[in-house]
């Protein structure tokens, strides 16, 4: 039920999570992350056993995986660190575990703040039922769970956390007066940080009488890193090389796997020619949103990254000139001829702003090899006959129309979501 | 009749002196809207092309009687700039800039909702709104819009926007108002705002409605559709879209199901609307309804 959309919003690891949200002073377990069997036995000495042993991903499940073990001493540590790090959680390959100090957990909460887009408003969630599937909690039990606007100008009051808090009865529970603290501290963390989602699951009451933030999910707003130091959390958003390397020459790509390498502005329009090309029997091999206001360089710099999928067989480029003006992309797509080798033959299908100049200027250069089409349904359909008449990759998906492959079914090219630094959830900022 | 804007709309551009802002702005006024002055601060006094620059948006509306503002400045600044031409009176302020932080649009919003009740918020990140033949604000390439049409259009996407307008004058079939909404993820206007624009308007006799994936703004506009006389016609990218990454819960339990094109496409369906699988048939099906008018 999560739908894709490209962003380059970050992803945090529990670990940067959890210090993230200690920087604004939220209770967290002490720990340390450990990237080999030594480190972890060092961390574990360090901080004194029961330590919990725990697999970096940023994907759920990594308790049922085996992706978390309590030991009790250095062999049971190094046995640990032994099974986890390399270990493969829903694609993801385990590269860092952290090491916490156990905690003694007399109960499990959840809470979360994220935006409501229907709202307008940012949204708390808070429930006594936590280290659950919340989602199931949410679905069965919509009481148990105590949802709460909270106006993005005024923000979260004491008054108004102490009701919510007992809409989630918990307001008769020890320490309630710590639960508040930790909750204004998270929102802080939420608003101050940037945030578009922290999420805690679960949120424990220890028997000591504390409360910690046992677990941390916390997606940045890459549109406000103007005003952070995110320069460590951006070093570790680790995916796909072409991802990566399509992402430093700031384009939005998501490698899909089809045959048909795609160049498109916006991403609705990107999407939408995913969509077509798929109607007309292809797949597409990417999405790839060269944004607004491109120049011609950056319309070369989309073609390299998309020749270099070894997969693409021909390349629709489908551009509609607003912000981003046709003899641009005329230009870049003659200046990547010009360039590099380009091995698949391009299909263009230019309208909008000064389109007519950036017709004139490919007109010059048609061939085999640049062809242009007058609509995006013929576009696509060109670009999918030069696709399947390559005959190449055989037996890839959308070889011939007639096979009708659609992209639908096409996972994601290496490796899952999730290790992609463009791409999330699209709920567009729902996580 | 048109919805927004039309050619009495007086316009002041907000990054009139910056290189999108002049680009665009110029282009805006050779489209025939009334580009009547710009703002900034270290060059009032100047003029860019004839249009006169003044330090603030209030003085540039003393002068000139705008009601309009288009915003192009950098994100960062605006939040600030939003304010001003809302404590100036602007009627209508269109946000063209991206990147503008989310918490920074959650707040921008709901001051604009708070303070400012008589000022409409378009935006951010969006290409604006054109009346074809009356008045251009915002991105849109003004010469693939018709003028005199019997449809609204109001869409999430930028060039899917540009898409629809030009199938549909390909199509011969004219627009009263064409209004992107962006696709940010707190638009000032949504989709139902424009929805009610256009059932008011006598003259918008069919509307289409442009949607992508995430969010529940389709959702929400489905059923608002079912209260409308106006027919609609809608199109909704992503179907093809490979399921996505998430991190955590709480976002699943806030869309409770909405999100997917094919939840939006079925909510829309449900409520009567027809929905073309590409723009284009998206785009014939609206002829069609034109042309059973």
């Amino acid at each position: 039920m999560l739908t894709l959309v490209v962003s380059t919003d970050v992803d945090l690891y529990e670990y940067q999570g959890k210090q993230f949200l200690a920087s604004f002073g939220v209770p967290t377990p002490v720990g340390e992350v450990a990237a080999d069997p030594l480190e972890v036995v060092a961390a574990a000495e360090h901080l004194g056993y029961p330590v919990v042993v725990k697999a970096q991903v940023r994907v759920g499940g990594r308790g049922k995986a085996g992706g978390i073990r309590v030991v009790a001493d250095a062999e049971q540590a190094r046995a640990a660190a032994e099974a986890i790090l390399g270990m493969e959680i829903s694609g993801h390959r385990v590269e860092r575990v952290w090491v916490e100090r156990a905690s003694d957990i007399a109960a499990e909460h959840y809470v979360s703040f994220t935006l409501d887009r229907g709202a307008r408003a940012h949204l708390g969630l808070l429930s006594a039922r936590g280290g659950v599937d919340i989602e199931t909690v949410a679905v069965e039990e919509p009481d148990a769970l105590a949802r709460l606007h909270i106006d993005p100008i005024e923000g979260l009051s004491s008054a108004q956390c102490r009701q919510w808090v007992a809409a989630a009865g918990l307001g008769d529970v020890v320490p309630v007066d710590a639960l508040i603290e930790l909750l204004g501290q998270l929102w802080t963390a939420y608003c101050e940080g940037d945030a578009e989602l922290v999420e805690v699951n679960p949120l424990v009451f220890t028997a000591g009488g504390e409360v910690v933030a046992l677990d941390a999910k916390v997606t940045l707003d890459d549109s406000a890193a103007f005003r952070h130091d995110w320069a460590a959390y951006a070093a570790t958003q680790a995916g796909d090389e072409r991802e990566q390397d399509a992402r430093a020459r700031g384009l939005q790509y998501v490698g899909l796997d089809g045959t048909v390498g795609i160049v498109a502005n916006g991403a609705g329009l990107a999407m939408s020619t995913i969509d077509v090309v798929g109607q007309v029997g292809g797949t597409a091999a990417n999405f790839l949103d060269i944004g607004g206001g491109a120049k011609a360089e950056v319309m070369a710099a989309a073609l390299e990254v998309v020749n270099a999928d070894p997969k693409v067989a021909a390349i629709f480029v489908n551009i509609f000139g607003g912000i981003t003006r046709g003899e641009e992309v005329a230009n870049g797509i003659v200046e990547a001829l010009g360039r590099v080798d380009i091995t698949s033959p391009i299909v263009v299908r230019l309208d909008g702003t000064n389109a007519a100049e950036g017709r004139a200027i490919l007109a010059a250069h048609e061939s085999e090899r640049l062809q242009s089409r007058p609509t995006m349904v013929e576009a696509a359909r060109t670009a999918v006959q030069l696709a399947a008449q390559s005959g190449w990759p055989s037996g890839a998906p959308g070889m011939a129309p007639a096979e009708g492959a659609h992209p639908a079914n096409a996972g994601w090219e290496g490796g899952p979501p999730g290790t992609g630094p463009v791409e999330r959830a699209v709920d567009g900022r729902d996580p | 009749m048109t919805i927004l804007v039309d050619e009495h709309t007086k316009v002041v551009y907000q990054g009139l002196t910056g290189s999108q802002g002049r680009f665009y702005g110029l282009r805006n006024r050779a489209y025939g809207t009334q580009v009547v002055a710009g703002t900034n601060p270290r060059k009032a006094g100047t003029d860019v092309e004839g249009v006169p620059v003044f330090a603030t948006v209030g003085e540039a509306v003393d002068a000139t009687g705008a009601t309009a503002s288009c915003i192009f400045v950098p994100a960062a600044g605006v939040p600030p700039a939003v304010l001003e031409a809302a404590g100036a009176g602007i009627e209508l302020v269109v946000v063209i800039t991206e990147g503008v932080p989310t918490h920074d649009q959650a707040r921008m919003f709901a001051t604009v909702t708070r303070d400012f009740p008589s000022t409409r918020l378009l935006g951010p990140n969006c290409p604006g709104v054109i009346s074809p033949g009356r008045a251009n604000i915002g991105i849109t390439a003004g010469e693939i819009a018709r003028g005199d049409g019997p449809v609204g259009i109001v869409s999430r996407s930028g060039t899917l926007t540009y898409q629809a307008l030009h199938e549909l004058t390909q199509a011969g079939v004219g627009q009263t108002t064409c209004v992107g909404i962006g696709g940010d993820p707190v638009p000032g206007t949504t989709f139902v705002d424009c929805l009610q624009l256009f059932e008011a308007d006598p003259d918008t006799r069919v509307v289409m409605l442009i949607g992508e994936i995430g969010g529940s703004a389709e959702e929400e506009a489905a059923e608002y559709v079912g209260q409308m006389s106006t027919p609609v016609v809608g199109y909704v990218a992503g179907v093809s879209a490979p399921p996505g990454r998430r991190m955590g819960h709480a976002g699943a339990i806030v869309s409770g199901g909405r999100g997917t094109a094919r939840a939006k496409i079925e909510a829309l369906e449900r409520a009567g609307v027809a929905v073309g699988r590409d723009p284009s048939e998206a785009a014939r099906l609206v002829a069609e309804v034109v042309a059973r008018l």
